[in-house]
């Protein structure tokens, strides 16, 4: 059994609530959420907050609703009911993609998307889907709320948009018609962090060239998306040279460092042949919807 | 005889579904496990119990320069901290492995591996004691590490083992065995020779349950009470009389329900010493639980072989000879848990199932700054690193020969009139009948058609891969004569008490750690005294409870201690014809048996059951002259020989040819464990090994980095398969008693684990083909095999 420090908590009631106790007791207070992030860490004393402020009873912030061109997830929404949503897998299938590999049933049923997005570890899933997505986060705080372009959201590594006395409330998904997404992943073992994980989304315009495009990559050191392997897409064709091509420029935008999951150059391999491979299904899959 | 056919369901119960004696028959001990009333070592909470955690070291090779305990002594709830100068005050400070080596419970000089032992803080609760670790102040003076085993014998190498007088080197032993001579003339005229070097990496036991002890010395009649997850409470009893100087008789080991063992509970580890000193310091009791990463860092890991095969054959495909020079990583100290006579277990049973013959090989044994073991994880003491080895280079030359690895393997097998069959490095193999159970698993897996199946994928470039592995072990040792632990010969005994109502108890000195023991024991009582198994209870893990022996591991408690159940239980019938014939005034000759009573012959309504018996034994009849007024009986059981379970092991794979990742899509196992005695706890143990298998050859390994620092020390790190990487066993069987063994059987522990892996690999080298790749080291994680596809396969490291 791992031993945490010391550490005191508190049970938030409502967002104001846990805004206030943010407030309070400062910096060294953190959000615990599903808490499959932050409690391996404080068991392992990496992490060793003085105050844990607990969000689990703010139904408020547990919500799938589409509104207008607008799908909008409440942060503590559970990986399980991201997996089981019919409108998340009609209207954005990578994510379903990403849910049916992150981690494991347990996990699941309690790790949120709030604290995915805000953990931000760099071979986190959720994070290249709503790059992909062109998400936006909504975030609360003492002055109020302020929405965040997720390429504004990440920081680099474990770093984000949202300050200390602040509380992410919502993500937002912007539907667009004839659109496709998709999102593989390569690990050991399941439930292991990705080797590399790839995701893409795109939309074609009504003679099927591709209008817009999006390539995020997991755990290989890149910040946002690959404009210039995107700009390869635009305009065109869906085409198997054109995959080949945005694959090959992005995974050459990518940094991988060699660990025991996989050196360099396989990390690099990857990620082109997982672009490839998921811009192949994005693109079937928009125009499926096309069809559709 | 081989047949397939299970025990026959007997007719005197009347539930089919519940035999009296042998068959399939639902677990005794899993009512409590599956509603969570087991009782583990955590469970165990003593009137004003303590608590200790221990401060281990952040690194691999450093001089211990000084300890300050002071802060961590004023926290108002720690009672004490332990050094290892302390010890040294108590004699304690080293203690003896069980290889004739010793190993230090805390650091009195340098530290020798990371996560190595080097102070215990005993407090009120567990998360004091933790807090108390960050507050002991401790300075090294590094030293320059020895990790990688191929540098260990360098001239100039750290001498790791300075502890020992006069030790210049980091060599632990040479062992050499069969005929270099004659092998070498055999290789010489040989019309093929291939050689391979074969690695089988550094792999962890990783029970679900860690390590744990509480210790409770009674500083009255000094009698210490050791609760402790331990395979072997028996041994761990004498060794605490030895090393404490505690008297053996004021000792007593409880081994409550275990959390699965694999080796890893075999040996004493540095914690249960520092619960027992905290106990004995405070005069309170001391808990002590390692959390995963130390049971990950600190305890007994498997394996660690880098072994240089070659194999010779005729160019029609028979095999002539093996030889092997195999390089040994034991870590900082020799604390492998092996029969004295064995420095290398087992090893030299990797002439595998073949009629060779020539063999010959050596093992050196290293030092190197990594935690100390080597014997763990079903390995049959390195039964499964041989046959690792020797089914990889029979794969290795049917590739060579363009042959079939299948019909290459029925070419050479040890024919069934050879046995028994005495090899070439000393084992006499009890029983085998090879042939019919690889015919078998080809069988079941569709042998043809799936390599016709291959066939059409290559030439549409996906690979799909076939391997086939056919393993013998050499298990429950053993022959005292031979096999001994420390100077204790390996040995099991039995007691039998039946009770004046029928019902019986049965006390054996082997411990569960999950293989049903309390089942599998009952069911040999009940077939040889023909009283249900629920009737009977089994006694084990209680020092003071059962008779002497050396414990589970090697698979010998079905080998040794079935064999002394068994034995016990006849004795008892034995006695019980006196006592039938007493009652029934007539003479014992003039009895017979049938399962469950003693009856006149000739006049089968003329008798008496064994409920009757143990009731006359106890009640008012007149008893022969010499027969005591009880039904009980105790046995020491020495085997004659081994036992040598065998199985055919058939493993499909597919490999994505884009990111070379491996997914086992079928996997086919024949096991022949002779006498089949529960075949649903068989099944469920071959399951496991199977899972196992997959691990070891897809994803486990202990690694370090240069520095030494262990780079698997959690879960999500060292990774375990889940139920999402295998397939649905499947699973048969032949069934080839061993004549030896007094009902004729052999032992299932170990089989799966020591035979899925090979065959795993052969399927992945085999899909990986069309590449060229000829070889790869586990584990076959994606990037491993991508990188063999590329023409760059390493070893693991």
């Amino acid at each position: 059994m791992q031993i945490p420090a010391p550490f005191d908590y508190e049970r938030a009631s409502d967002v104001a609530n846990a805004l206030a106790l943010l407030e309070r007791h400062g910096p060294e207070s953190r959000i615990i959420a599903g808490g499959h992030s932050l409690l391996p860490m404080m068991k392992l004393r990496l992490a060793r907050p003085e105050w844990l402020i607990d969000i689990n009873d703010l139904a408020e912030l547990e919500f799938i609703r589409r509104e207008g061109d607008q799908l909008r997830v409440g942060a503590l929404t559970r990986h399980t009911a991201l997996l089981e949503s019919t409108d998340v897998a009609g209207l954005f299938p990578i994510i379903r993609d990403a849910e049916q590999v992150i981690a494991d049933p347990v996990v699941r049923n309690r790790g949120t998307i709030g604290g995915s997005l805000c953990q931000a570890d760099p071979a986190e899933d959720l994070s290249t889907v709503c790059d992909v997505l062109r998400a936006q986060a909504v975030i609360r705080g003492p002055d109020g709320e302020r929405i965040v372009a997720m390429s504004d959201f990440h920081r680099g590594p474990y770093e984000t948009a949202v300050a200390q006395n602040e509380l992410l409330y919502e993500i937002r998904f912007t539907i667009r018609p004839r659109s496709g997404s998709a999102y593989e992943k390569v690990e050991r073992r399941v439930g292991d962090w990705a080797i590399v994980a790839a995701g893409a989304a795109v939309g074609l315009s009504e003679d099927g060239t591709v209008e817009e495009a999006a390539i995020g990559l997991t755990a290989v050191g890149l910040d946002g998306t690959v404009p210039e392997a995107e700009a390869v897409l635009r305009g065109q064709q869906p085409h198997e040279d054109l995959f080949v091509e945005a694959a090959r420029i992005a995974a050459a935008a990518c940094h991988p460092v060699d660990d025991q999951r996989g050196p360099v150059d396989y990390k690099r391999h990857l990620a082109d042949e997982l672009t490839r491979r998921v811009l192949r299904r994005a693109c079937a899959r928009a125009a499926g919807a096309q069809e559709g | 005889m081989t047949t397939t056919q299970e025990h026959a369901p007997n007719p005197a119960a009347g539930d089919p579904g519940r035999p009296i004696g042998f068959g399939r028959l639902q677990r005794k001990e899993d009512p409590r496990f599956v509603r969570g009333k087991g009782t583990y070592i955590d469970d165990i909470v003593l009137p004003g119990m303590l608590h200790g955690a221990i401060l281990r070291a952040p690194v691999a090779h450093a001089r211990l320069v000084s300890i300050d305990t002071t802060e961590a002594l004023a926290h108002p709830k720690v009672l004490a901290v332990i050094t290892g100068k302390d010890l040294q005050a108590l004699n304690l400070a080293w203690a003896p492995t069980l290889s004739a080596d010793v190993q230090a419970v805390l650091v009195t000089d340098k530290v020798r591996f990371q996560g190595q032992e080097v102070a215990f803080a005993v407090a009120e609760d567990r998360y004091a004691a933790r807090d108390a670790l960050e507050l002991i102040d401790v300075e090294y003076d590094m030293l320059p590490p020895v990790i990688d085993a191929r540098r260990a014998l360098d001239p100039g190498a750290p001498v790791i083992r300075d502890d020992v007088e006069g030790r210049t080197d980091n060599r632990i032993f040479d062992w050499e065995i069969g005929d270099a001579a004659e092998t070498e003339a055999v290789f010489a005229t040989a019309d093929v020779v291939v050689a391979q070097e074969v690695v089988y990496p550094r792999v962890h036991p990783a029970p679900m349950e860690t390590c744990g002890a509480v210790a409770d010395f009674d500083p009255i009649d000094g009698r210490l009470t050791l609760y402790e997850t331990t395979q072997a409470p028996h041994a761990h009893r004498t060794l605490y009389a030895i090393v404490a100087g505690i008297p053996e008789h004021k000792i007593r080991i409880v081994s409550p329900d275990i959390g699965g063992g694999f080796g890893n509970k075999v040996g004493i580890y540095p914690g249960y010493v520092l619960a027992v000193v905290g106990s004995i310091v405070t005069g309170k009791p001391v808990k002590w639980v390692e959390d995963r990463s130390e049971n990950l860092m600190s305890t007994s890991f498997a394996r660690d072989y880098i072994m240089q095969g070659e194999i010779a054959a005729t160019k029609e495909g028979k095999i002539l000879a093996v030889r092997t020079n195999v390089l040994a990583d034991h870590g900082a100290f020799n604390a492998t848990a092996q029969p004295t006579k064995n420095p290398a277990g087992f090893f030299s049973i990797f002439t595998g199932s073949y009629d060779l013959q020539a063999a010959y090989c050596k093992v050196t044994g290293v030092y190197t700054n990594k935690a100390p073991g080597g014997v763990a994880y079903a390995c049959s003491f390195r039964v499964t690193e041989a046959v690792y080895l020797v089914e990889r280079m029979v794969d290795i030359l049917a590739r060579k020969l363009d042959m079939d690895p299948a019909e290459l393997r029925l070419k050479n097998f040890i024919k069934p009139e050879q046995f028994p069959y005495a090899n070439k490095t000393g084992w006499v193999y009890d029983s085998g009948n090879y042939e019919p159970a690889m015919r078998l698993s080809m069988q079941m897996a569709g042998y043809e058609d799936l390599r016709r199946e291959q066939l059409e994928k290559r030439e549409r470039g996906e690979l799909m891969g076939i391997g086939v592995s056919f393993f013998t072990e050499t298990v429950g040792a053993g022959p005292r004569k031979h096999f001994d632990i420390v100077g204790l010969g390996m040995a099991d005994g039995a007691e039998l008490r039946v009770h004046p109502t029928g019902k019986a108890v049965v006390r054996i000195s082997v411990q569960s750690q999950g293989q049903g023991h309390e089942t599998t024991f009952a069911q040999i009582v009940a077939e040889e005294l023909g009283i249900p198994p629920e009737s009977i209870d089994v006694v084990h893990g209680d020092t003071d409870q059962t008779p002497f022996g050396l414990g589970t591991y090697g698979s010998r408690s079905t080998p040794v201690s079935g064999g002394a159940v068994a034995l016990v239980a006849r004795k008892v019938r034995d006695k019980a014809r006196f006592i039938a014939a007493a009652m029934l005034e007539t003479r014992p000759e003039d009895l017979e048996w049938e399962k469950g009573r003693w009856f006149v012959k000739g006049d089968p309504s003329a008798g008496k059951t064994i409920a009757e018996i143990a009731f006359g034994a106890h009640g008012t009849v007149a008893l022969p002259e010499g027969i005591d007024g009880n039904l009980d009986a105790e046995v020491t059981y020495d085997p004659p020989n081994l036992t040598f379970p065998f199985g055919a092991y058939i493993c499909v794979v597919d490999v994505d040819a884009g990111t070379g990742h491996v997914k086992v899509r079928r996997f086919i196992a024949v096991d022949d464990c002779g006498t089949r005695i529960n075949p649903m706890i068989i099944e469920g143990q071959v399951h496991g090994g199977l899972t196992d298998g997959v691990g070891m050859a897809l994803m486990e390994i202990i690694a370090f980095d240069e520095e030494g620092n262990c780079l698997s020390s959690s879960f999500m790190d060292y990774l375990i398969p889940t139920a999402m990487e295998v397939p649905d066993w499947e699973t048969g069987f032949t069934v080839t008693p061993s004549p030896h063994h007094p009902i004729g059987a052999k032992g299932i522990g170990e089989s799966a684990t020591v035979g899925s892996p090979p065959a795993i690999v052969n399927a992945i080298v085999d899909a990986l083909a069309p590449y060229g790749v000829t070889h790869m080291d586990m584990p076959c994680t994606p990037a491993r095999v991508w990188e063999a596809m590329q023409g760059r396969a390493r070893p693991p490291v």
